[in-house]
């Protein structure tokens, strides 16, 4: 599997719809290549950006408490 | 087990049920209460297919009479969120449809709705050292402070991104990212197979990326 086909594939991936045979082939792309490795988590930023930004627009002010909260999580699970 | 640390998705009997139950009895809190919930909503789709505020408006208004002219043949074999959805999204797209034809210049013409998900030129081709593979490696988005990420530019720059999708597009990522429903109660609302709610939602998840990484990495 190529880059230019596995960035067809990340939809298909993050929905658990690739055949076996398919989400093989793209994870063994990924351990080799940090280029995709960056491009997946470009995408999974991406969904989480377009998730926040609707609940932020609406109170910006939570914008600071979110990531307080993430610190929170991410020190509680170290 | 699909990747749900994206975004959760609802799972469970309808949560609208007890509005429901009490729509039916004529329960006018009820209707308030429904259209106090999904009318943002609703008219945030509506505004992707027809762009003017005001005839969004009025495709939400026709589409609550819609839901009560329909309300006694309802089954409730689907969720009532993605029926009054199903209901919106028609008359959304019947009316955005008689609105282009009737706008000689489409300024509201987006982009083709096809193309690859990441520009071809990114990638070497046959005569590369590795065809098919990136000329350059994507960035490392870990190293973007989250206050960048949460700023209200970059947020500014995704909702612009949406703004701009083909109306479908649009439908299914505002559904399934913004509002976090589940791919069942997308395809069931935009009447969509799962194959292709999955390329729609594919192809605005890229043009998004490709907004959001055209924004953070232009030079300061």
């Amino acid at each position: 599997m190529t880059c230019q086909e596995l960035v067809e594939l990340v939809t298909d991936y993050f929905e658990d719809a690739l055949s076996a045979e398919d989400r093989e082939a793209f994870e063994a792309h990924l351990a080799i290549c940090e280029g995709c490795v960056n491009y997946l988590a470009q995408m999974r930023t991406t969904v989480r950006i377009t998730h926040d930004a609707e609940a932020l627009e609406r109170r910006p002010e939570v914008a600071g408490l979110l990531e307080a909260f993430r610190d929170w999580r991410r020190t509680r699970s170290a | 087990m699909p990747d749900t640390s994206l975004v959760e998705p609802y799972a469970g009997r309808d949560p609208d049920a007890e509005l429901l139950a009490r729509l039916r009895r004529g329960d006018e809190a009820a209707f308030l209460a429904l259209v106090e919930r999904y009318g943002p909503l609703m008219l945030r789709i509506a505004l992707g297919h027809v762009r003017r505020p005001a005839v969004a408006e009025e495709v939400v208004q026709e589409a609550w009479l819609g839901v009560l002219d329909g309300l006694d043949r309802f089954e409730g074999r689907s969720t009532l969120k993605t029926w009054l959805l199903r209901i919106l999204t028609n008359r959304a797209k019947t009316r955005g449809e008689r609105e282009q034809r009737s706008v000689p210049f489409s300024s509201l013409a987006p982009a083709g709705e096809d193309g690859p998900a990441v520009d071809p030129d990114r990638f070497q081709d046959a005569l590369g050292r590795y065809p098919g593979g990136w000329v350059a490696f994507p960035a490392d988005w870990e190293t973007v402070p989250e206050e960048r990420l949460l700023a209200r530019e970059t947020l500014a720059c995704v909702q612009g991104a949406i703004r701009m999708l083909p109306a479908r597009q649009q439908d299914v990522i505002v559904l399934r990212d913004v509002e976090g429903w589940s791919a069942e109660e997308v395809c069931d609302a935009l009447e969509l197979s799962e194959g292709n709610q999955r390329v729609l939602l594919h192809r605005a998840r890229s043009r998004v990326r490709a907004a959001l990484e055209r924004y953070l990495e232009e030079p300061a």
